[in-house]
């Protein structure tokens, strides 16, 4: 293969080898349905829960001597999860009340599920950051009334990394008698969690962003805590999430976490080294340059900047080039022409959110390939910026 | 993702940069998608043929590429025949663009326009069949989607 730098590690992550060792048997050796009779199954069986007991220690959940008692659900993914939360939540608890509260800056999994929910009778209050993507904890606080059933405030923001004061939104959820759901897809085993100690009543979670494999997650729901079923059909997941498991994913899911959560720590030191290393050469080699996000409250592997003059998606075709996988969270890149919600929540203005470029770092970055990124950004910054015409502007008022 | 045509025209965009005292310059911009594109035109006076045109552009490798390809296609025209570069024409030197980069072909249009407009009223002329561009093209509707 031609070079490669990966440095998208947000956006997915590359599946251990150990972990697609850990669900190869799962596909043609033991493929039994865990819901069936027979010894071929029971192995299926044994297999989910072990991986789910991996997962329900990794985030300090109860557990049961109960087998058939837990309170993780496996789910297709984050994204599967996030609409379960918000959705289901919000049906079985209407009773009590209409009301959401949610950031600004969630991912669209929870975006578009409150203005699926808005449609359908329900009211949001989306709650407003600081410049560098932390929610307004007083403004949270002044959104609870009556009849406020649910606050969903994202672990860590998927494009500038900002970790949210999670245990705090916890304690005024708790305190106020509100649910307390946190979609964790980026924090997940990249810091620590603890869903009794931050009093996390839900929880969303994804496998590839931790090195494990595609289309698997997980919901956490706290015990007690009325939910609908989401998919319908049959007992799965205590039939609050019908259909058969998807075995070697969940097996895939368990290896992961196993592995992700004993080098958390130092996994979490070298990302940062080699995120702040990135983050020094690029403010200071490249002249209107602005990091977007929080200098410390950030994912370990996260850098976001804003490169003002250029657009984000010419950056990212140069960078393709020379072999660098890059993501910016601006218009034309995606599908979408509309610049990053994080960023102008951020107060970041459309012209700097059109110049984004997010570079995440993960477990297989070395700080070569960091420096040759850098070089290779440096040169593309001046051959875009030869093209710009706000370029030439800001050079003519600034001779 | 993008014809190979269009890579080329990204990666070694023809005729970039600057005329002093141009006959014509033309500053578009799309707010919605955050492009701004602009065209020189160099014009003899006599022939009304555009001798030079170049460009500068800010935005995605769609909008590069088609500020590229119309440069191309005007150079050496005369000012009726830049008036024919259309959205469509560029598109199709290109190979065509992916459905949701469609505008910044029309922003190529704008700009030569706009660039032929400023020409016209600097020499106070009327260019047949040229219509007062618009400063912004990127209003359009859209099929929104549900959640």
């Amino acid at each position: 293969m031609d070079k490669l730098i990966y440095l998208d590690n947000a956006a997915t992550t590359r599946t251990r080898p150990e972990v697609a060792e850990a669900m190869a048997p799962y596909f043609s050796e033991y493929y039994g349905n865990p819901s069936s009779f027979y010894t071929l199954a029971h192995k299926s069986a044994a297999a989910i829960k072990e991986a789910r007991d991996i997962i329900v220690e990794s985030i300090g959940a109860q557990k049961y001597d109960d087998p058939e008692k837990y309170d993780v659900y496996f789910t297709a993914g984050g994204t599967e999860a996030d609409n379960w939360a918000l959705i289901a939540t919000a049906e079985a608890y209407q009773d009590k009340g209409k009301h959401i509260i949610t950031s600004a800056v969630e991912h669209h999994a929870v975006l578009h599920s409150c203005q699926y929910l808005e449609k359908r009778g329900f009211e949001v209050t989306y709650v407003g950051v600081d410049k560098d993507g932390i929610i307004k904890l007083d403004e949270l606080e002044k959104a609870i009334r009556e009849d406020t059933i649910l606050i969903s405030v994202m672990f860590a923001n998927n494009e500038i990394g900002t970790l949210q004061p999670v245990k705090e939104i916890g304690a005024i959820a708790k305190e106020h008698g509100v649910l307390f759901h946190t979609d964790a897809v980026q924090a997940y085993c990249q810091v620590p969690i603890d869903v009794d100690k931050m009093n996390i009543d839900m929880m969303s979670a994804s496998a590839h962003k931790l090195y494990g494999p595609k289309g698997i997650g997980f919901l956490y729901i706290r015990k007690g805590i009325k939910t609908k079923s989401f998919i319908h059909g049959g007992a799965q997941e205590r039939g609050r999430r019908a259909g058969t498991e998807n075995v070697p994913g969940i097996v895939g899911f368990g290896k992961a976490v196993e592995i992700a959560l004993a080098n958390m720590e130092q996994r979490a030191k070298e990302e940062m080294e080699l995120r702040d290393h990135l983050i020094k050469r690029v403010t200071t080699e490249i002249e209107e340059v602005s990091l977007n996000g929080c200098q410390k409250s950030r994912l370990p592997g996260n850098t976001n900047f804003s490169v003002r003059f250029v657009e984000s998606e010419s950056l990212l075709l140069d960078l393709m080039s020379k072999g660098i996988c890059a993501s910016s969270g601006s218009a034309c890149t995606t599908k979408s022409l509309d610049p990053s919600h994080v960023l102008l929540a951020c107060g970041i203005s459309h012209e700097r959110a059109n110049g984004s470029l997010r570079m995440t770092i993960g477990a297989y970055n070395t700080k070569e390939e960091i420096d040759y990124t850098v070089d290779c950004l440096k040169e593309i910054v001046k051959r875009i910026r030869g093209l710009s015409p706000l370029y030439e502007d800001y050079l003519k008022k600034n001779k | 993702m993008y014809s190979e045509k269009v890579m080329d025209h990204f990666q070694n965009p023809r005729n970039v940069g600057e005329i002093e005292h141009a006959s014509g310059v033309g500053t578009v911009g799309n707010a919605k998608c955050g492009d701004i594109m602009r065209i020189y035109l160099d014009i003899d006076d006599k022939t009304g043929i555009i001798n030079d045109v170049k460009f500068k552009t800010f935005g995605c490798g769609a909008a590069v590429a088609t500020s590229s390809m119309a440069t191309e296609l005007v150079k050496g025209k005369t000012v009726q025949q830049a008036l024919e570069v259309t959205n469509r024409a560029v598109l199709e030197a290109l190979d065509g663009l992916p459905a949701q980069k469609i505008h910044c072909s029309m922003l190529a249009e704008e700009a030569i326009q706009a660039a032929l407009w400023d020409y016209a009223e600097k020499h106070n002329i009327k260019i047949e069949g040229l219509e007062k561009p618009k400063t912004d093209i990127g209003e359009h509707e859209e099929e929104e989607t549900e959640y």
